[in-house]
C-alpha cells in the first residue's frame, strides 16, 4: 500500500526536521518546509495527501495559504498547527476547510491517528502504518 | 503557564470599592468639606451683606425721623419762650426808660410821686416789686416799694457799675438785701460828663418763674433759666435748685435755638433745647423727659432687628442645606466616576493580562514543541530500531532540546523583568552621562560592526529627576534595536533637547531597515516582534511602560530603507505617579 504523503509547513526549522523523521519512523512520506511561500511552490512540484500548517508564520501565513491551497488542491487535506490559544484563526481556518487541528506540543499518537483520519476520508486508500 | 503571568500585573486593584489611593486624593472627605464652606460662605456673604446694610440705613432713617419727631415742639416751644421772655424783659425795660424822660429827675426823686409811679405800673405790668432812683455816686435818692431801702449805696454793685457803662442792664438773679431772688432791670439817664441817675426797678422772680414752668409741656421734662455761668435762676424739677449750679454741660454760645444731648440719670441720654434771651444774662432751657425717643422707637426698632435676625437665620439655613444638598451630590458622583475609572482601569489589566498570556503561550509553546519533538524522535530511535543511533545523532538531537530549553528560561527570565520594573525611584540624572553609560555596554559590538555612534547634545545638558536603571533599560532596549536593525558600518545618532521649559527630548536615530508601516502601530504591544525567533517582542512594551510610569511619552517614525527615529520625552521633574 502506498504511503500517505505528507506535508509538514512551520518556520521553526528544528521542529519541521524532527517531525519529519519521526513521520517517516511511522510509514508516512513526510517532506517539510519552514515558509507558506515554499510550502506552495513544493505543492506545485509534488502532490500531497495531508498538509500539517502552522497558523502563524512569518511572511504568508498559514490561513492564506490555506486560501490559496484550496482551489488548487481540492483532495489536499489540511490539519493547522497552532501555538496559542487563538479561537478565532483556528476557527477562521476550519471555515476555510481545514481538517481538523491540533495544539502546540503536538503529542505524536494524536498527531498520527488525526492524520491517518485525514488520509482515510472516502476515496482516499488507508495509508499503512508500520512499527506503531 | 498562567501562573507567572499572573505576578505580571502589578499592584491590580479590586475591580470595586473606589477608597482606593487614587480616589483618596480627589475624594476625601476634607476636600469637600473645604468646598462646602466655600460655598457656604460666598452665597452667605452675598446674601446677608445688603440685606445687613438695607436694615442699617432703614435703622438710621427711622431713628432720625423719630428724634425730629421728639425734637420739633422742644425747639418751638424754646422759641416761644425765649420770645415770650424777651418781650417781657423788653416791656419793662422800656416802661423804665419812657419813665426816665417823660418825669424830670425831680418828679422821680420825690417818694410819693414814686410810689404813686410804682403802684401804677404794678397794675399795669406786673411783676414790679419796688423802684428806686440811684443818682451816679451810688446812693438811692429815692425809693418806692415794700423795704424802706431809701439811702441804699450801691456803688460797689456790680449791676450800677454795669448800667453806668451800658445805659441799660437786666441783672442775673441774686438774694440781695431782702434774702429772696430777684433781679434788677435798671436805666441810666446822662445829664453830662460824670452827672445823671439811675432808675431801678426790682422784679419778682416768681413771674417769670411761672412765665417758664407753662413751658413745660412733657411729664417728667424740665425747663428752667440759667445765666452765663451756669447757675440756675429759677427752680428746677431735676437740674438743682435755684441759684445753685445746673447740672447741665456747657451749652455753647448761639443767637438762636440749639440742640444738644446731655447724660441724664440711670445713664439715660436726654435732649436739651436752649436759647439764650436777647438783652439779659438768661439762657432758657428745656430738657427732654426720659430717654431719647422714647415711644415708637423701639418697637419698631426690635421689629427691625427681629426682621434682619429671622432673615440671616433663613438665609444660612437655606444656604447651609441647598450647599450640602450640592455638595453630597458632587461628591457621590465623583465617587461614582472614581469606581468606574477604577472598573476601567481593572479591565484595561485584565485585557493586557488577556494579551499576555497569548503571547507567552506562543513564545513559550514554540521551543516546547521542538522539546517534545526532539526528544520524542530520540526516544523513537531508541525504541524502534534494533541498535543504539550513532552518538553524535544523539548529542545533536539533545543540544537542540537544550536550546529550546534555554529560550523556554530567556523568555521567563525577561518576563521576570517585566513584573520588576513596575516600582519607580528617583535621583536626579544627568541624561547625557547616562546615555554614554548605556552605550558603554554595546561599544564592542559598535566597533566590531564598524557602526558610527555620533552625539548631539547641547553645552550644558539639563539633568532630570527620574529613575536610573529604569532609564538605562529604556535606552538600552532603543539602542539594541537600532544595533539589529544597521547594517555593519551603519551609523545611528543620539540627540538631547531641552523641548519645553519643564521637558527633555532624547532621541535615537539609525540608518537601518526601517520598520513596515503596518508593523509601527504594533511595535509597543507585547510579544509583537519581527525578529523571528531571536526577539521576545517584550522589548519595546517594557521600554513603553517605563517611560509611562516615568511620566513621559515615546514615539517613532520610521520608513523602510531609509531608517528609524524614537523619541523619548522625559519631564524634568518627577511627575511620575505610582498608582
Amino acid at each position: 500500500m502506498e504511503a500517505l504523503r505528507v506535508l509538514i509547513v512551520d518556520d521553526e526549522d528544528e521542529l519541521v526536521s524532527a517531525l519529519k523523521e519521526r513521520l517517516a519512523l511511522r510509514g508516512f512520506e513526510a517532506d517539510g518546509v519552514t515558509t507558506g511561500e515554499e510550502a506552495l511552490e513544493f505543492l506545485r512540484s509534488r502532490p500531497c495527501d495531508v498538509m500539517l500548517l502552522d497558523v502563524k508564520m512569518p511572511g504568508l501565513g498559514g490561513l492564506e495559504v490555506i486560501r490559496r491551497v484550496k482551489g488548487d488542491h481540492p483532495d489536499l487535506e489540511v490539519i493547522l498547527l497552532t501555538g496559542h490559544g487563538s479561537v478565532k484563526s483556528v476557527e477562521e481556518g476550519m471555515a476555510l476547510g481545514a481538517f481538523d487541528y491540533l495544539m502546540k506540543p503536538v503529542k505524536i499518537d494524536n498527531l498520527v491517528r488525526i492524520l491517518m483520519a485525514a488520509g482515510s476520508k472516502p476515496g482516499r486508500k488507508a495509508p499503512e502504518a508500520e512499527g506503531i | 503557564m498562567s501562573d507567572p503571568s499572573l505576578d505580571l500585573i502589578p499592584d491590580g486593584p479590586p475591580p470595586t470599592g473606589a477608597q482606593t489611593d487614587v480616589g483618596d486624593s480627589l475624594i476625601s472627605r476634607r476636600r469637600y468639606r473645604r468646598i462646602l464652606l466655600a460655598a457656604v460662605l460666598s452665597v452667605s456673604v452675598v446674601a446677608v451683606v445688603p440685606l445687613v446694610i438695607m436694615t442699617w440705613v432703614t435703622y438710621r432713617q427711622y431713628e432720625r425721623a423719630f428724634r425730629e419727631e421728639q425734637t420739633r415742639p422742644m425747639v418751638r416751644f424754646v422759641t416761644n419762650g425765649k420770645q415770650s421772655l424777651e418781650n417781657f424783659l423788653e416791656e419793662r425795660s422800656a416802661a423804665l426808660t419812657y419813665l426816665l424822660m417823660e418825669r424830670s429827675q425831680e418828679d422821680l426823686e420825690d417818694s410819693s410821686t414814686l410810689a404813686g409811679i410804682l403802684a401804677n405800673m404794678k397794675a399795669s405790668f406786673g411783676g414790679f416789686v419796688d423802684l428806686g432812683v440811684v443818682e451816679d455816686h451810688g446812693t438811692q435818692v429815692s425809693y418806692a416799694g415794700p423795704f424802706g431801702l431809701e439811702g441804699r449805696d450801691y456803688r460797689d454793685h456790680p449791676w450800677f457799675q454795669e448800667v453806668i457803662r451800658q445805659g441799660a442792664y437786666v441783672s442775673d438773679v441774686f438774694l440781695g438785701y431782702r434774702d429772696s431772688p430777684h433781679f434788677v432791670i435798671a436805666v441810666h439817664r446822662e445829664l453830662g460828663p460824670d452827672q445823671g441817675y439811675v432808675l431801678r426797678a426790682t422784679i419778682d422772680t416768681e413771674y417769670i418763674d411761672r412765665l417758664v414752668r407753662t413751658l413745660v409741656h412733657q411729664p417728667g421734662g424740665d425747663v428752667f433759666l440759667v445765666n452765663r455761668d451756669g447757675i440756675l435762676q429759677t427752680p428746677s424739677r431735676s437740674h438743682g435748685a435755684i441759684l445753685e449750679r445746673a447740672r447741665v454741660p456747657p451749652l455753647p454760645f448761639s443767637n438762636q435755638t440749639e440742640l444738644t444731648e446731655m447724660d441724664g440719670a440711670a445713664g439715660h441720654r436726654h435732649i436739651a433745647a436752649y436759647a439764650p434771651i436777647e438783652g439779659s444774662p438768661f439762657t432758657l432751657v428745656m430738657v427732654s423727659p426720659g430717654d431719647v425717643a422714647e415711644a415708637g422707637w423701639p418697637a419698631l426698632r426690635r421689629n427691625l432687628l427681629l426682621f434682619l435676625g429671622v432673615s440671616v437665620l433663613l438665609i444660612l439655613a437655606v444656604v447651609i442645606s441647598g450647599a450640602t444638598w450640592m455638595v453630597n451630590r458632587a461628591r457621590e458622583a465623583d465617587l461614582l466616576r472614581a469606581a468606574a475609572y477604577h472598573k476601567m482601569e481593572y479591565t484595561n489589566k485584565m485585557a493586557a493580562l488577556g494579551r499576555l498570556s497569548a503571547g507567552v503561550a506562543h513564545e513559550i509553546n514554540n521551543p516546547v514543541s521542538i522539546i517534545t519533538e526532539k526528544a520524542g524522535l530520540l526516544k523513537d530511535l531508541l525504541l524502534m530500531s534494533e541498535t543504539l543511533p550513532p552518538k553524535e545523532r544523539m548529542v545533536d538531537l539533545l543540544d537542540s532540546v537544550l536550546r529550546s530549553a534555554d529560550r523556554c528560561g530567556g523568555i521567563t527570565h525577561r518576563l521576570l523583568g517585566f513584573a520588576k520594573h513596575m516600582q519607580v525611584r528617583t535621583e536626579t540624572i544627568d541624561v547625557d552621562l547616562l546615555l554614554k553609560e548605556v552605550l558603554g555596554f554595546l561599544e564592542k559590538e559598535a566597533v566590531y560592526r564598524g557602526i558610527r555612534v555620533e552625539f548631539d547634545v547641547p553645552e550644558d545638558p539639563p539633568d532630570i529627576v527620574s529613575d536610573r536603571g529604569q532609564l538605562q533599560q529604556v535606552f538600552l532596549n532603543i539602542l539594541n534595536n537600532a544595533f539589529a536593525a544597521v547594517e555593519d558600518g551603519g551609523t545611528i545618532q543620539i540627540g538631547l533637547k531641552e523641548v519645553e521649559p519643564d521637558s527633555v527630548a532624547v532621541w535615537i536615530k539609525d540608518n537601518g531597515v526601517g520598520i513596515q508601516e503596518e508593523h509601527l502601530t504594533h511595535i509597543f504591544d507585547p510579544f509583537f516582534s519581527t525578529k523571528k525567533g531571536a526577539g521576545t517582542g517584550l522589548g519595546l512594551s517594557i521600554t513603553y511602560g517605563i517611560i509611562q510610569k516615568l511620566g513621559g511619552e515615546i514615539s517613532v517614525q520610521s520608513k523602510v530603507g531609509v531608517g528609524t527615529r524614537f523619541i523619548v520625552t522625559l519631564p524634568k521633574g518627577n511627575t511620575a505617579m505610582q498608582e
